[in-house]
């Protein structure tokens, strides 16, 4: 930001009239304006992390979700979701979950995916 | 676990694949008020099962009391294996959240570390190395009789994996702000926010307390004092995103650290601004920092501004009150200075205990207007924060860390682009099917298409997740074989399994030792005299830690530390035979019963009365306290007039005090009394008792005294002695 002077006088006298309590709201409803498209933001996107902890929840080791993430990321399956490509492979085959994702390390069964998801 | 023996690290390692937690989530202290020895406290919680009491408590009756805040201290000195012991003696004086630092440079890792590699400036937070110190942990709140929060750091660009795993693994408290990674760490904006979302969801499921991270603000400003009003934008910010996404206000800490420090006018800074954040964010808990940036190497002086910071606490609120380690200034720190921290923490709010009963603020003036007016000054950077676009665009402008006051600016703000930083280019758009089968997921998840409405648990899909099932957790132990614990374990195994020791600061054998010197010369010449002074004492990788001047020209103070290269066998120590003391109540008791009178006074010519008097006077602790009566005859008594005064009085005891040892005067001394005594006929009934400092209880007794007492005796043992000799005259 371009330096400038302390126009803190000037710059709040529309604040003076408010009491503590009114100053809190209107502090309020401003951070709620600020964080709200963030969180908007955030529901509607997702992240390799995000995806990574997901498998990990699903029960896969921390090396194994990076490896996992990474290929669909490769294979532009991630927008999907990557706990729903492993459940979906664990349908399709009648396998467990786990299965599912060691099987999917191997390339032409991710590329099988691909096909499912388009 | 046993109070006189140590923790086997190796036995905490054992087995970890299927150790579980005892339990999830954060627990605040059992706050109430509570009678302790002759006083009641209010703002205090109940008292440790095991726990190390003051210093000064031992003339109060060894009374404890505990504040009502949790109390934090932070370790991490790399090697988490010696940390475990630290948090041992961290939980005996006080501490109830233990906070672990990451190592340098994790925040950029994208991914989970694994093993237990050493770490630099803090420890690599692993599944392992979590699991280990929790364990650890439950073992050792069971000592103390209290739960502890064990914590860490949830940023970086493995956020959501890393509160996956402290959910697993009964972490329960973490760091999460966002605006730490963007300003601080240059991850991409949008990666960090983004991921936030789903941290702080993972968080709330698993009930974390979560700590912001708006106190780098004030260590990273060039004036700390100046950010104010951005401190408390950055703390809204990340608190109310916090609440939306489902974290309980209660579990809601705000990190909030009295910007300024002395010799600027602490209290005249940091108390509206105190006021201010507290006001304006009432439904959350505040965690109180100490202050950082103004630190220097001089323990002293920083122990004073964290006085100084909870005296703001206790003015204000604390419901986490955290310790800043005195010796932070100069390394990373030591085992000792976290129990001062900590003691320093305990003893200054209870000492404050109840203060505000005493005192309100005044209504009007310098407080409430300042305050007010930093209320204003963030309320004016929120809306221009708006009206420049939105919190990205403000980071782009390089609104934040500026150190201009705001809406003063400076134009040296932390400036950030939306496309830049680690992991930009790494977010993707949810497509429309898109579906994540498991609990505490933040945001669109299409579950409907597997035929689950919104309000079902996504995991049913798949039947539940890690969180229910941690039988499906994958445990790795080690991934690099030169790098590890047990290597460490190994390297340092003498000291865990034989009676070898050595003096040490933070890892087991590490030899360090520090010393303290002063001398008549100036800055300059005194560090080098230092560094000769060690090498002479044999000290390696000798250091200068800390250096005061005295005066320009008359003297300097040295604080240095070195390397020991022995060790010392305690099978050839001798040690020194505990003297069972009997109880201050149990001495009370028996004196009012059985009245001891007592002739006392210095023998032959000796007119050393000092540590005679201090033995016989109630105001020094003496023999008087216990209700015991005392003739004191003075200095240079003849020998023969304690034995007649003895007989004239009906005295049980005769105290004689003989310093001067010249040619073994003393003993000779202590002789004539006891063959006088005999002459007499009273030997018998008399309890005959010598002390000085050049007087050694054997000899003593070889020379005919019931007992010898010499340097650094208390009236207590002198107390303790003679009623247990009466007892075993009398009683039996």
């Amino acid at each position: 930001m371009k330096p400038r002077n302390d126009d803190f006088n000037a710059r709040s006298m529309h604040l003076k009239k408010m009491s503590d309590q009114e100053l809190k709201a209107y502090f309020e409803k401003l951070t709620d304006q600020i964080i709200d498209p963030m969180l908007e933001l955030a529901y509607n996107h997702t992240t390799p992390a995000i995806e990574r902890s997901v498998l990990m929840r699903m029960g896969f080791s921390s090396l194994e979700a990076k490896a996992l993430t990474e290929k669909m990321m490769e294979h532009h399956l991630l927008a999907h979701g990557a706990g729903h490509v492993v459940m979906r492979y664990a349908q399709q085959k009648k396998c467990p979950i786990r299965d599912a994702g060691l099987r999917l390390m191997d390339t032409s069964e991710m590329m099988s995916m691909v096909e499912v998801f388009k | 676990m046993n109070v006189n023996e140590k923790l086997d690290i190796r036995a905490i390692l054992t087995d970890l694949e299927h150790y579980r937690p005892k339990r999830r989530g954060w627990v605040w202290r059992d706050q109430q008020p509570i009678d302790l020895g002759a006083f009641h406290y209010i703002q205090a919680s109940a008292s440790l099962k095991n726990g190390i009491p003051l210093p000064s408590a031992r003339h109060l009756g060894n009374i404890d009391p505990q504040p009502d805040a949790t109390i934090t201290t932070e370790i991490a000195s790399g090697r988490f294996e010696d940390d475990i012991r630290r948090m041992r003696m961290a939980a005996w004086h006080g501490a109830d959240h233990i906070m672990v630092i990451r190592t340098a440079g994790q925040s950029h890792m994208d991914g989970l570390l694994e093993g237990t590699p050493q770490g630099v400036g803090g420890v690599p937070i692993t599944r392992k190395q979590v699991r280990a110190q929790r364990k650890a942990l439950d073992l050792i709140e069971e000592e103390v009789g209290r739960p502890i929060n064990y914590h860490s750091y949830v940023s970086g660009v493995a956020g959501p994996e890393i509160a996956v795993m402290f959910v697993e693994e009964g972490v329960n408290g973490a760091h999460q702000d966002p605006q730490y990674n963007v300003l601080y760490r240059n991850i991409n904006m949008i990666r960090s926010f983004v991921d936030a979302a789903e941290s702080k969801k993972i968080m709330a499921f698993g009930g974390l307390a979560q700590i912001d991270g708006a106190h780098n603000a004030n260590a990273t400003a060039r004036d700390a004092w100046k950010v104010m009003p951005e401190l408390l934008v950055q703390h809204a910010i990340n608190s109310r995103m916090s609440e939306k996404i489902g974290i309980r206000p209660d579990l809601i800490c705000l990190s909030t650290v009295p910007p300024a420090a002395p010799p600027s006018p602490d209290l005249k800074l940091n108390l509206p601004y105190a006021l201010a954040l507290r006001e304006l964010m009432s439904t959350y808990k505040m965690r109180a920092q100490m202050n950082t940036k103004y630190m220097d190497s001089s323990t002293r002086e920083a122990t004073v501004t964290h006085v100084l910071n909870l005296l703001i606490s206790r003015l204000t609120s604390a419901d986490i009150q955290s310790t800043i380690t005195p010796d932070e200034g100069r390394n990373v720190p030591w085992h000792v200075y976290n129990i001062e921290a900590l003691d320093t923490a305990k003893q200054a709010m209870m000492g404050m205990d109840d203060l505000m009963s005493m005192l309100e603020f005044k209504k009007d003036g310098y407080l409430v207007e300042t305050k007010r007016e930093i209320q204003e000054r963030a309320v004016l950077m929120m809306e221009e924060i708006i009206s420049m676009g939105g919190y990205f665009r403000a980071v782009e402008e390089g609104m934040f860390v500026d150190s201009g006051y705001y809406p003063e600016r400076m134009g040296d703000g932390i400036v950030r682009k939306v496309d830049g930083g680690i992991g930009a280019h790494s977010i993707l758009k949810r497509a429309d099917d898109y579906l994540a089968p498991v609990s505490a997921h933040y945001g669109y998840n299409n579950v409907s298409q597997y035929g689950l409405n919104k309000h079902d648990d996504p995991s049913k899909l798949i039947g539940g997740s890690t969180f229910d099932h941690p039988e499906w957790i994958q445990y790795i132990d080690e991934l690099d074989d030169n790098d590890n614990v047990n290597i460490r374990l190994d390297e340092s195994e003498t000291y865990r399994s034989t009676t070898k020791i050595k003096p040490e600061v933070q890892w087991l054998g590490d030899g360090v030792v520090t010393l303290d010197l002063f001398f008549p010369t100036d800055s300059d010449t005194a560090e080098v005299a230092a560094l000769v002074v060690a090498k002479n004492m044999q000290l390696k990788q000798a250091e200068v830690i800390h250096k005061e001047i005295l005066h320009p020209a008359e003297g300097t103070r040295v604080q240095l530390k070195g390397v020991v290269s022995f060790d010392v066998d305690t099978k050839d120590l001798v040690l020194k035979e505990k003297e069972d003391l009997l109880s201050d109540d149990v001495m009370f008791e028996y004196i009012k019963k059985h009245p001891i009178k007592v002739i006392a006074g210095t023998g032959g010519s000796d007119e050393h009365s000092v540590g005679m008097r201090e033995v016989l006077d109630i105001k020094h602790g003496g023999i008087e306290k216990y209700g015991i009566q005392y003739q004191y005859l003075g200095t240079s008594v003849p020998i023969e007039k304690f034995i007649d005064a003895a007989i004239e009085t009906h005295a049980d005891v005769i105290m004689i005090s003989l310093i001067i040892s010249h040619d073994d005067i003393h003993y000779k001394n202590m002789e004539k009394l006891h063959h006088y005594a005999i002459e007499k006929g009273v030997r018998d009934r008399l309890i005959l008792l010598a002390g000085g400092t050049q007087v050694t209880p054997e000899l003593a007794k070889e020379h005919g005294m019931d007992q010898g007492f010499g340097r650094g005796t208390k009236g207590k043992h002198v107390a303790s002695f003679i009623v247990k000799r009466h007892m075993a005259m009398y009683e039996d």
